[in-house]
């Protein structure tokens, strides 16, 4: 309980370190599902549009990949960004870029593949209307992505849980340095180890309560959207 | 709309289409030329529907072909189709036939006076910002009419329209084929209901069994069936 009472005097407190670690963390995350989704909805939409030889392999590994151990990627991208790596020459191991690349990278599965399945079940739905008014292959994309936006933000959703909860490549790739690549997820770790159980509690609290505001953000966004469009 | 000038007469050449073993058309060779509308009528399964969509290119026919007045290029045809459950997209009725104007290629500038004109023709002036999906049956089926009339097109195709409307929504759709063929649009359609048929149609074509039994002036049909097929088709018996 004393541990309880400390986190919610730490929250209420202002405490700048605090809040400069929720910032970095959101802005990590955030970028992390913003990237993500440029790369994941666009693949997603057309690999569920196109056919070719190999597809349900390229579908099975996508959908594999949306269990991708953060460790693994946060070990690849480390090696990438690594001095010796083939990204080096960048010079942005441990900072927050090295950190939004970790978590694109797991992130961008999780938004491609229930793209895929999103704008393959609604083009089912839209096939014969749209060959009907002869619509190319590009425009169906836009139509089917502008079309499903609704469902496709719980892929966001779901991308941007899995970067807010994600600590293992994040730790390998930025290093969690205190003032500069500390995020709520790698100071919870590194605060439980040392034992400073109210600081961890207390970014426990606002990471779950970060986490509901934004899904109770998107589904009044959703639901807002739905009575406009149907 | 313009006159359906160089697209009909809609000559069908030995049309045949298959789904594995189950022959869905059988060898039809007829001429739909332009004039009042050309109404397809028969019992489920008699290839109404597979012959609306081989029309309008959505479904290749095994052996045959289809050419079109003057010319023999689909891709020159100006057609257009409704179905029997159009599918709205997830917008407004306006954007709706702003999105069929945008693919015919109107230009945007062009298109809030289309859309007012089309929503005006089909009634539905007064729901232009409503969600399409929010309308009512019969609403969503005049949308889609107004969305296929976007196309402008000379051959206007349509799949049971009104299969599922209650009287009221049946009477307004057809009031608005009537106005569309009164235009100079060839409407070529399939019903169930033989009411209809007698309503609207200038000539009807009997199918059974992916073939075309009778094909006639709706009047000569009604009257005078020239088949026993027909015969019992129009006495209310089941063609089996």
């Amino acid at each position: 309980m004393s541990g309880d009472t400390s986190a919610l005097t730490l929250i209420l407190s202002g405490d700048p370190g605090l809040y400069r670690i929720i910032a970095l963390s959101l802005v990590v995350s955030l970028s992390a599902v913003f990237c993500a989704a440029v790369i994941g909805i666009p693949l997603g939409a057309l690999i569920a549009l196109t056919r070719f030889r190999g597809r349900d392999g390229v579908i099975v590994v996508l959908n594999a990949l949306m269990g991708l151990p953060p460790v693994v990627v946060g070990l690849a991208v480390y090696l990438a960004l690594s001095r010796s790596g083939p990204l080096g020459s960048l010079g942005i191991l441990f900072t927050p870029q090295a950190m939004i690349i970790a978590q694109t990278v797991l992130v961008t599965p999780i938004i491609a593949a229930l793209t895929r399945q999103t704008v393959e079940d609604l083009w089912l739905e839209y096939r014969e209307e749209l060959a009907a008014m002869d619509i190319g292959p590009a425009a169906r994309i836009g139509t089917l992505v502008w079309d499903a936006r609704f469902s496709l933000m719980t892929a966001l959703l779901a991308g941007f849980g899995r970067a807010a909860a994600e600590v293992g490549a994040i730790i390998i790739v930025g290093g969690n340095i205190e003032g500069f690549t500390r995020t709520m997820t790698t100071a919870i770790a590194l605060e439980t180890s040392k034992g400073d159980l109210p600081l961890a509690i207390g970014l426990g609290i606002v990471l779950i309560a970060i986490v509901v505001v934004v899904n109770a953000l998107a589904w009044a966004a959703r639901r807002a959207g739905e009575r406009y469009a149907g | 709309m313009r006159a359906p000038d160089t697209d009909l007469p809609i000559i069908l050449s030995g049309i045949t289409a298959k789904a594995g073993a189950v022959t869905i058309l059988d060898n039809i060779t007829q001429t739909i030329a332009a004039g009042p509308p050309t109404v397809l009528i028969g019992p489920n399964g008699a290839g109404k529907t597979t012959l609306l969509r081989v029309i309008m290119g959505l479904v290749a026919p095994d052996a045959g072909s289809v050419s079109w007045g003057s010319h023999n290029d689909p891709s020159q045809v100006r057609r257009a189709i409704v179905f029997q459950r159009p599918v709205m997209l997830r917008r407004s009725a306006a954007a709706n036939i702003a999105y069929a104007l945008g693919a015919a290629g109107v230009p945007r500038a062009q298109q809030p006076q289309r859309i007012a004109d089309l929503l005006a023709l089909v009634g539905l002036n007064g729901l232009s910002a409503r969600p399409a999906r929010r309308l009512s049956g019969g609403e969503q089926q005049r949308l889609a009419l107004a969305r296929a009339l976007a196309r402008d097109p000379a051959v206007l195709l349509l799949d049971e329209t009104t299969a599922s409307l209650d009287p009221a929504a049946t009477k307004s759709i057809e009031d608005i084929i009537r106005a569309v063929a009164q235009r100079g649009v060839k409407v070529v359609m399939s019903t169930h209901d033989l009411g209809q048929a007698r309503r609207l149609g200038g000539d009807v074509m009997l199918m059974h069994r992916g073939r075309v039994i009778e094909h006639g002036p709706a009047a000569d049909f009604f009257a005078q069936p020239k088949t026993e097929q027909a015969r019992q088709f129009i006495a209310g018996e089941l063609l089996v």
